[in-house]
């Protein structure tokens, strides 16, 4: 194959490529006739071809799109975004309102501290609040992280926090809760809050 | 196609998102494939696949509406693979440098990780040879044999898609055909 010229493999290629010109064909089929060399070397070349096209079609994996979509950058949604905002302004209030709220909220959850209410007539024993028997106490009591025991009368709302509300025979006059988790608690600020709120405009 | 496509871009550029989808779903098997065949691994032509449509959605205000949107989409693809093929090649550069070996041939550029004993290479089932002597072409040859011949593109498309002079592209693909050529009967 040494004695032939390069310009052969050339035209094979440019067979191949379909883009000989006549005369080039004419060349190369004249050369072949004649070089097994050259034969053999057409032939592996078109077997290397048929080789490569017999390469089975791929397709792209199941979820390929759901994932492409899922890379997307976001920013470009913005326009929708807003516009869902325009059509929807109570929910996005609401959602400002609560997210305001819980942070405020949260913020104010009891610590662990035994704390309540001062009131002249209370006794304290360990952290228990007493309210003595023949007391009456005016206006509400607050516990947190404390019991309370209601022998006597409460003119107001009893609220205990992380705490026992004890009491059988006793008075109260307002509603008597006990709070114990975070979502009760910021239920109660929360009424408590709606209740001051209402309160500037009975005023 | 090229009309739905152009009408989907341009929903895409008014900011709906969900318009790229149908390109995506047009154009996720050829890519993929290119990709696939191009890189020989399942992971990574998944990955860069995707990070071809990622980086066509944001760069898509840059695409010419009167060309052809596959060729576009495609030289994304094949920009990254041959990135991704670059960035591996620090690998076996160590491993091929012995002393004595200035003169390496483009044949022994090849991963000494990817070649294999001919006995295995004789036992395997066709479609993984196929893959694996395309894997074993170096890759300036490999894209464009990938692109003729598995995508079946003009020369044309190719020498858009590589953004190479069509001459370079004939060069290429002779001396791809030849490299593949003395791969299988070397054995
Ligand atoms: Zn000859």
């Amino acid at each position: 194959m040494s004695t032939c010229p390069q310009y052969i493999v050339d035209y094979m290629h440019e067979y191949l490529d379909g883009d000989i010109s006549r005369e080039h064909e004419q060349q190369l089929k004249k050369h072949l006739q004649v070089c097994s060399d050259c034969q053999q070397h057409m032939h592996e070349l078109s077997d290397t071809i048929a080789f490569v096209k017999s390469a089975a079609h791929i397709t792209a994996p199941p979820h390929f799109e759901e994932m492409v979509m899922k890379r997307l950058p976001k920013h470009k949604n913005r326009v929708g975004v807003q516009r869902w905002f325009r059509q929807h302004p109570i929910i996005v209030a609401a959602a400002v309102f609560f997210l305001f709220m819980s942070a405020t909220l949260l913020s104010s959850y009891p610590n662990d501290e035994f704390s309540f209410t001062a009131k002249p007539n209370l006794i304290v024993d360990g952290q228990t609040v007493i309210v003595p028997e023949g007391e009456v106490v005016e206006g509400d009591i607050v516990v947190k992280n404390g019991d309370i025991v209601i022998e006597g009368a409460v003119n107001g709302n009893v609220t205990v926090i992380n705490g026992q509300y004890m009491a059988s025979t006793s008075v109260v006059t307002g509603q008597i809760e006990e709070i114990d988790q975070v979502f009760e608690w910021l239920w109660y600020e929360i009424k408590d809050m709606a209740n001051d709120f209402m309160a500037l405009f009975e005023k | 196609m090229d009309a739905l496509v152009n009408k989907r871009i341009k929903q895409v550029l008014k900011g709906d998102q969900n318009a790229f989808s149908d390109i995506v779903s047009l154009y996720q098997h050829k890519l993929y494939q290119i990709c696939y065949r191009m890189l020989g691994n399942k992971q990574e032509a998944e990955d860069i696949a995707q990070e071809a449509f990622v980086r066509a959605y944001i760069n898509l205000h840059t695409f010419d509406q009167k060309r052809k949107f596959s060729t576009w989409l495609f030289r994304i693809a094949t920009n990254l693979c041959i990135d991704r093929i670059r960035k591996k090649k620090p690998d076996y550069y160590l491993d091929a440098e012995v002393p004595g070996t200035d003169g390496l041939d483009m044949y022994s550029h090849i991963p000494a990780s990817e070649q294999l004993p001919e006995e295995t290479v004789e036992k395997m089932e066709l479609q993984d040879r196929i893959q694996y002597e395309i894997s074993r072409l170096p890759d300036k040859y490999r894209s464009v044999i990938v692109l003729k011949y598995i995508e079946e593109l003009s020369l044309q498309e190719i020498s858009e898609i590589l953004d190479m002079p069509l001459g370079t592209v004939k060069t290429r693909i002779h001396r791809g055909r030849e490299a593949l050529r003395k791969q299988l009967n070397n054995l």
